[in-house]
């Protein structure tokens, strides 16, 4: 009905400033960040139960850097995977997409629908006889095995988002490179890496988080728990005391595992929307 | 000399056609040098890591899903169709896909409602409308497995922050059990995956309010169309691209749950969150078995594809009209 203010459409490029709406779109923003917030508290807070019983401080965090093989031992291996899986995707997709962008050869279209069908298997349906494959090669426990895993999981996107960044370089680049005298090799490494950057720092840090973050791979490709990845080692860490639960020591552990995702977010903004867009205008 | 003058291309067809190549620019290059040789080796890492390490894990899960296959002793022997036959007969297979079934429509309905909410109250520019969308966003960089971790605390009565605030204000008498039943072991992890997936939606919903001109508006607006009406007519039909979208993810998302269950509920209280994805799981490492794990893995695939069919079936429909 008729309403006080002006009717105005949605997407108009300013709006009012009222109070209802700042009380609702606030209020969410509270029930969005709180739990966030109360994570890094909980983990300096003083609670019974856990490694800080009295006043604020950094026994949570002291308790997980003992807790078994050590909370570095736990970052070494879930870094080892990341940058691990980040290579290797990057190398992948980077050599593929110029390939699927720039050249011809026979059986392309099929490679590339087969590259995209990944996408389409559900990834916990892979797993069980990835599980069995490594084990045939001796890669049971390896932190290299599980980071190949990831990396295929990665090259759909990886792929589709490397083609369309060499797609987007104008031609004449390349072409002025080859006339001269460079070879298809140097024109990438001089010329065309250079031009598809932004695209391979959206691959990178899109590999990079999945690794990180991943769960199901190394819960059931890693059985050695020195070799866990640090997700697989909060997550058991709270599992083995059973007696007492130390919550404490698990939010520390959340908070070491949240902190570079909000860093690399937060530097890395553009280019993680930038990603996600042209993954959402695929669909 | 009449034969000195015949001698060069004589020479040239008897050294074969590389010579001629490496001779004469205007000719074929060897075959290793023609852009087709060149594509084929950069497409090769790959066609490798397509080829090991997802058709053959491919063909690999089906020959396991007929065979007898222990976890501790490998292959024995061919039993198709017993692993089929063992999970349908089973009791484990039919509450799994009922609760990953049910799962699914509460997480899209409250999920993608939330999202669209979440789009709409930051899709103007205004003051403060960058925090905001930020807020909302930052639960999804988290991964979901840390998500858990922290809501398991969140919602413990010991340690969390609200399961005991109403019986300390007296509204109850004992601390809100987030995990204790089976329902409320459903709709707190619910909570969790909205809280951790709202904002992610919310910026597909974005972008795709983003594409809508301003013009369709500004002719709603000269019509006389209330804002409920624009809604209606004009922002929900032009977002629909979008909102299909958010909706496979979010189906295909939650049909194979897995972390936010296996951490939070660990499929209790009494095996009653237990989904499809964590059944193989239990399959293969807890009753050591790998060909039925191998079959159910087979199982969600083939529903997975004929749903994906239907989608995208489904999507191509909406494009056209």
């Amino acid at each position: 009905m008729a309403s006080p203010s002006a009717p105005r459409g949605p997407g108009r490029p300013t709006g009012p400033v009222r109070t209802p709406y700042y009380v609702l779109a606030g209020g969410l923003a509270v029930l969005f960040l709180f739990p966030l917030l109360w994570s890094a508290w909980a983990s300096v807070a003083p609670a019974p139960g856990t490694s800080q019983d009295s006043g604020y401080g950094l026994g949570n965090y002291r308790a997980l850097l003992e807790y078994d093989a050590g909370l570095w031992r736990y970052l070494a291996n879930s870094a080892v995977v990341s940058l691990l899986t980040v290579a290797v995707t990057l190398t992948v997709s980077l050599l593929g997409g110029y390939a699927f962008a720039r050249f011809d050869f026979p059986g392309k279209n099929l490679l590339f629908l087969l590259t995209l069908a990944i996408l389409m298997v559900p990834y916990a349906t892979l797993l069980i006889p990835l599980y069995v494959l490594l084990g045939m090669a001796g890669m049971q426990n390896s932190l290299i095995g599980l980071s190949l895993v990831l990396a295929v999981f990665q090259l759909p996107f990886a792929t589709f988002m490397m083609r369309i960044s060499f797609e987007a370089v104008p031609r004449e680049l390349e072409e002025s490179a080859l006339v001269d005298g460079c070879g298809t090799f140097r024109a990438l490494a001089r010329i065309m890496t250079p031009a598809v950057k932004p695209g391979l720092i959206t691959v990178g840090l899109f590999a990079f988080l999945a690794a990180w973050n991943d769960f199901i791979a190394p819960l059931i490709l890693i059985s050695d728990s020195s070799k866990a990845p640090l997700p697989l080692a909060v997550a058991t860490l709270r599992q083995q005391s059973m007696g007492a639960i130390d919550y404490g020591a698990t939010e520390a552990g959340v908070t070491v595992l949240a902190v570079p995702c909000l860093l690399l977010f937060l530097l890395l903004q553009r280019h993680y929307v930038r990603g996600f867009m042209s993954g959402a205008l695929k669909g | 000399m009449p034969t000195r003058a015949a001698d060069p291309p004589t020479r040239a067809r008897a050294a074969g056609p590389k010579a001629a190549a490496r001779t004469d620019p205007g000719r074929r290059p060897p075959w290793w040098r023609t852009r087709t040789a060149k594509g084929i080796g950069y497409a090769t890492p790959t066609a490798a890591f397509v080829a090991v390490l997802f058709v053959l894990p491919l063909l690999l899960v089906g020959r396991m899903s007929a065979s007898d296959w222990p976890l501790l002793t490998g292959y024995q022997s061919l039993n198709l169709p017993d692993n089929y036959t063992e999970l349908a007969d089973g009791d484990l297979l039919w509450p799994a896909v009922r609760f990953t079934l049910l799962y699914t429509a509460v997480t899209t309905v409250l999920l993608i409602g939330i999202a669209l909410l979440l789009a709409l109250l930051v899709q103007e520019a205004r003051p403060g409308v960058g925090f905001l969308r930020t807020a909302y966003f930052l639960p999804s960089v988290l991964g979901l497995a840390s998500a858990s971790l922290l809501f398991w605390g969140f919602y413990s009565p010991s340690a969390g922050p609200i399961a005991a605030l109403p019986q300390r204000l007296g509204l109850t008498d004992e601390p809100v059990s987030f995990l204790g039943t089976p329902t409320a072991a459903l709709l707190s992890t619910v909570g969790l995956v909205v809280w951790k997936f709202a904002g992610f939606y919310m910026l597909i919903l974005l972008v795709g309010l983003q594409s809508i001109g301003h013009d369709v508006y500004e002719a709603a607006r000269i019509d006389g169309a209330s804002r409920r009406q624009t809604f209606r007519h004009i922002t929900l039909p032009l977002l629909r691209p979008s909102l299909a979208l958010t909706l496979v993810l979010s189906v295909t998302g939650s049909l194979l749950a897995f972390d936010q269950f296996f951490v939070l509920t660990k499929g209790g209280p009494d095996n009653s969150t237990v989904t499809v994805v964590q059944l193989i799981y239990r399959e293969a490492f807890q009753r050591l078995d790998l060909g039925t794990a191998a079959a159910l893995s087979v199982l969600v695939l083939l529903a997975l594809l004929i749903l994906n069919a239907a989608q995208f079936r489904g999507l191509r429909r909406s494009d056209e009209s």
